[in-house]
């Protein structure tokens, strides 16, 4: 199905690249991070991946495979056998939100399209036969749907897609049926999360129907103060109502933050201001340093940049920073595979040298 | 009919089946949720985390709005193109195939209804149709009735099923 020798040099390629999300332009780049939307799609003639034989999950990925090929798509998708790979490449590919989690992690023949800009990718084989997603920098719902619906557009001129006129297009979880679209934004809340008002927000946007998750690190805990807004409901809303119902709130989720950064100004500024510079004392000369206080620290880096207490970091830097420091992404830098101890080293010099250069 | 722990109404029908014996609940939203995730009172901060839980334990461990002596009933059903049967889909908490939301459509209406609150899809729609996608879906059916015809010799069943198969392939 693919070639295993040019596998490991595109892989590698991405290294040096800055992916769609990180770029730091777009509609409100410096508090919201990147906005994205996902859609899972199942073919019409085979059962879903968790009863599908290595045999059929092989028929699956050469079908899309097949229905992506001479597509506009094509010449800009890389395509990699994500069992195949590395524990380290895999969760390197997680880190740059290109594969879920239980995609890495997850059992048999799976395979992913990777956009060469990261601006899509396509897994096959995770929960759902097909699990397209598409990313952009900043507040940016609206491009985000034209291009995948187009994708979904193309795919399914090839494809037949298990659709059903009641439930619409069916899914291995009840969950996701009907548009089978998960749209969410990433926010960068930190203010709002000193000013200890991420109760309110939460609550209210559980009323909406929405969940909050924590971005980064593992299940729901916010790392860096990044926190991600998406839909629950996925049935009886069109695409662009479920759009709307998370781009709508976002404006007034960011008007909190900016409240809370002009609050801040206002009544403490000398103890931002010795915050925010403490934090980039720290990352400028640590020796030894965690992801998790790398994030914190940057988190409060971020924020100061943007309120202008610290100058010469740009915000492309300071959100490829948040990703370079990520465990995978130092051993790529390094060039191979370190215990904990020894990536803390490595992630203090790497901040030492980016920092001071 | 109202919550059994407050005087709100009850929106949530549970029938809870983990400890074997089928018990009928009644709660409100709130209500629902503390009890979903092991009666423990969250902090509202995790509460909207929590919502997302809610559903999953819903398609996982529990039967919404079915009176208790009909479950026993229902886990026998089984689905006749992937096999899988309803019990399997409660514990698994995923479906088999799509074939499976006709075989278990009642069930699911409820559970889809509890879920996302609706259970008519609105928007996009294949452009081949939704009549193209079950035929589709039959395919899984053949191909595993010619393997099993295959396997105990009987040709001229397995002959008639390839025609069958072909008929379909061709018409997409």
């Amino acid at each position: 199905m693919l070639q295993e020798g040019d596998r490991v040099v595109k892989l590698e390629d991405l290294m040096g690249r800055r992916g769609e999300w990180l770029r730091g332009e777009g509609p409100e780049s410096d508090i919201v991070m990147s906005s994205r939307i996902r859609l899972a799609r199942n073919l019409a003639d085979f059962p879903f991946v968790r009863l599908a034989g290595e045999t059929e999950r092989r028929q699956i990925a050469e079908r899309v495979e097949a229905a992506l090929k001479d597509s506009p798509f094509a010449p800009h998708l890389m395509p990699l056998r994500v069992d195949e790979l590395s524990e380290l490449d895999r969760h390197f590919l997680v880190e740059r939100q290109l594969i879920s989690r239980e995609f890495a992690e997850g059992q048999g023949l799976r395979l992913v399209f990777i956009d060469h800009q990261e601006r899509y990718s396509i897994m096959v084989n995770e929960e759902d036969h097909l699990r397209m997603q598409v990313m952009r920098s900043g507040l940016d719902l609206e491009p985000a749907w034209k291009l995948i619906n187009d994708l979904d557009d193309h795919l399914e001129r090839h494809l037949t897609f298990a659709f059903d006129e009641k439930f619409g297009y069916l899914t291995a979880c009840p969950t996701n049926v009907g548009t089978g679209m998960r749209v969410s934004v990433m926010l960068h809340l930190p203010a709002v999360v000193i000013t200890r008002q991420m109760d309110q927000i939460f609550r209210g946007l559980e009323k909406l129907e929405l969940v909050v998750r924590g971005l980064f690190g593992e299940g729901s805990q916010a790392m860096g103060d990044f926190y991600q807004v998406s839909n629950q409901v996925s049935l009886g809303r069109s695409e662009p109502e479920l759009i709307a119902k998370v781009g709508d709130v976002i404006p007034r989720i960011i008007e909190y933050e900016r409240k809370a950064r002009e609050f801040l100004m206002n009544e403490s500024q000398e103890n931002l201001h010795d915050r925010v510079s403490r934090a980039f004392g720290i990352l400028k000369t640590a020796q030894t340093i965690s992801s998790e206080e790398t994030m914190h620290l940057l988190s409060s880096v971020r924020m100061g940049v943007h309120l202008g207490l610290i100058s010469g970091l740009d915000t492309p830097t300071l959100n490829e920073l948040f990703l370079l420091t990520q465990p995978a992404h130092v051993q790529k830098l390094v060039g191979t595979d370190l215990d904990s101890a020894d990536r803390n080293i490595e992630r203090a010099r790497f901040l030492r040298k980016r920092l001071n250069g | 009919m109202k919550c059994q722990k407050c005087d709100r109404p009850a929106t949530y029908h549970i029938t809870e089946v983990a400890s074997g014996t089928p018990v009928e609940l009644h709660f409100c939203e709130e209500h629902a949720r503390e009890y979903l995730s092991s009666g423990q009172k969250l902090p509202t901060d995790q509460m909207t985390q929590v919502t997302e839980q809610v559903a999953e334990h819903l398609v996982k461990h529990l039967v919404v709005g079915k009176a208790a002596e009909e479950l026993k009933r229902l886990d026998e059903q089984t689905c006749p193109y992937c096999g899988i049967s309803f019990h399997d889909f409660r514990h698994q908490g995923r479906l088999g195939c799509p074939y499976d939301y006709q075989v278990f459509r009642e069930q699911l209406e409820s559970l889809i209804l509890n879920i996302h609150g609706e259970t008519q899809h609105k928007g996009k729609q294949p452009s081949k149709g939704a009549e193209a996608a079950t035929r589709r879906t039959e395919l899984i059916r053949l191909r595993r009735e010619i393997k099993e015809a295959v396997e105990r010799e009987e040709y001229e069943r397995a002959s008639q099923l390839r025609d069958q198969i072909q008929e379909i392939e061709e018409s997409a």
